[in-house]
């Protein structure tokens, strides 16, 4: 480094892409559209149940049967999971940080409610992954039956009967579509897409597709809570 | 018309500062926001008190020197206006307005309602500006540029730098104008052999000041008196992505962000 004269102030190493702003979002975006892909696929699956017990057991046999693959699906959501809430807590830690003095009185003029709410929405619906987890797929937690391993059907319809999980899945599916809402388009923003013509239309679509697969996972257990699947 | 001004003040940056409320009777409809604070102040000063402070220039809204909060509300309720252009027949008769400075660690206070700037000034040195050959000036229409192209620029040039942006941010975020910056020099030609460096040498110093993150939500763009697209964020999020994978070296310095007034003697 050469020596400072009057004009040149204290020099210092660029951050790095993960230690910019910028690289952690670009990085959330990337690991959302994974997530994101999960929802789709996990969403078309799960719908198989109207097509009976037969049909959603096969399905769940047959994704326990491609064994390795499974592990390898796996790994990849876990670590997009633990990067995309490493970047979100880092970042919201330093947006916190850059207003220690807040405003007596703050508008927001511009803004969705759905992007306002995405610190709320995103932990609410990790803590109900988490549920979910444990009480359909290890069947830790499996209220009013018995957990059966392997009878995929049993186990979704017994579990939405119990009132309060099917009301707390509705609750949390509807802040995934939230969220979804907002970072579908976003994830778009933050690797650098925007057009004045195709961003509007991205929005839009944003909120259908959000929309779609809300009504597609709820459609479950009101279906079970209405007897429509037993 | 009659208002209530209901005033942030604080002597200096390390003075506790707090809400003064001033009763205006005879408020002109056709002031400018600014004019209004002037008769405050000429008030003020008859009375023997200390007059509000607050940044002004070219009161034409093309300087950037002017703003703060109107009732949570960056340069006021009015759309694509600064508080120099904003007169006050937009307030009703009687109305409450609380008027506070933009609030950021990266602003560091410096009286009533002036914030100190400099931050967006390290971010333009470290790279808003294009490098040019000194001597004769070149000829016009040297370099063709088609009419969207430099419209698309000229959206962007319009940043003026007032900080509306980072104050109306929940986040406090200087995307929107660093990405202005970025995008109105690099969709241009002359700013095209140095759009790389320039994207992360401005992304660099502005993660080294304490500003927040872009979380896409569109607050900035809603504020700005010159209603920069948030399509400029993702212009910068571009080019920062593609200087970053292309990058043969770390070349790229920050400088640290100097918040005093002076380093050597005490004002």
């Amino acid at each position: 480094m050469s020596a400072s004269t009057a004009v040149t102030a204290d020099q210092n190493r660029a951050p790095g892409f993960w230690q910019s702003t910028n690289g952690k979002k670009a990085v959330m975006a990337v690991t959302g559209a994974i997530m994101f892909l999960f929802i789709i696929g996990h969403v078309a699956g799960n719908l198989q149940i109207f097509e009976g017990p037969d049909k959603l057991n096969a399905y769940g046999h047959f994704l326990h049967s491609i064994g390795e693959i499974l592990w390898v699906v796996r790994v990849v959501l876990i670590a997009s999971v633990i990067l995309h809430i490493t970047a979100t807590v880092q970042l919201a830690l330093r947006n916190k940080a850059a207003r220690p003095v807040g405003y007596s009185r703050k508008q927001a003029i511009n803004s969705s409610y759905a992007s306002r709410t995405m610190y709320w929405s995103g932990p609410i619906v990790l803590v109900f992954i988490i549920f979910h987890l444990l009480q359909f797929t290890a069947g830790y937690i499996h209220p009013g039956s018995q957990f059966i391993e392997g009878d995929v059907y049993h186990n979704v319809v017994a579990g939405f009967q119990v009132w309060w999980v099917s009301v707390w899945y509705i609750f949390a599916v509807s802040l995934l579509g939230l969220h979804l809402r907002h970072g579908i388009w976003s994830a778009f923003q933050s690797i650098g897409y925007n057009h004045p013509r195709h961003t509007p239309l991205l929005k839009k679509a944003a909120l259908i597709i959000a929309l779609l697969i809300t009504l597609g996972y709820i459609s479950i257990p009101i279906s079970v809570l209405l007897g429509l699947v037993k | 018309m009659k208002l209530t001004l209901k005033i942030w003040r604080q002597k200096s940056r390390n003075d506790k500062g707090q809400f003064v409320t001033y009763t205006m009777n005879d408020v002109n409809p056709e002031m400018s926001m600014l004019e209004c604070l002037d008769v405050l102040n000429e008030t003020l000063i008859e009375k023997g008190e200390e007059p509000v402070a607050f940044e002004h220039d070219c009161r034409e809204g093309i300087c950037g020197s002017c703003g703060f909060m109107i009732n949570g509300v960056a340069h006021g309720p009015e759309r694509a206006t600064t508080v120099c252009q904003l007169t006050m027949r937009h307030f009703k008769d009687g109305q409450e307005l609380v008027i506070e400075p933009w609030r950021a660690k990266a602003f560091p206070q410096i009286k009533d309602l002036v914030v100190d700037r400099r931050a967006f000034d390290r971010i333009i040195a470290s790279g808003g500006y294009v490098s040019i050959s000194t001597g004769n000036a070149t000829d016009g229409n040297t370099h063709l540029i088609g009419k969207d192209t430099s419209d698309r620029a000229m959206d962007a040039a319009a940043c003026i730098g007032c900080g509306a942006c980072v104050a109306a941010c929940p986040n406090a975020s200087a995307a929107l104008f660093t990405g202005a910056k970025i995008a109105h020099l690099g969709i241009l030609p002359q700013g095209k052999p140095e759009q790389d460096r320039r994207a992360r040498g401005m992304v660099a110093q502005l993660n080294t000041e304490p500003f927040g993150s872009c979380t896409n939500i569109g607050e900035c763009t809603g504020a700005c008196p010159k209603e920069i697209p948030l399509e400029v964020i993702s212009v910068m999020n571009r080019d920062y992505i593609r200087a970053s994978w292309k990058k043969r070296d770390d070349d790229v310095r920050t400088v640290r962000p100097v918040t005093d007034w002076s380093l050597s003697s005490k004002p």
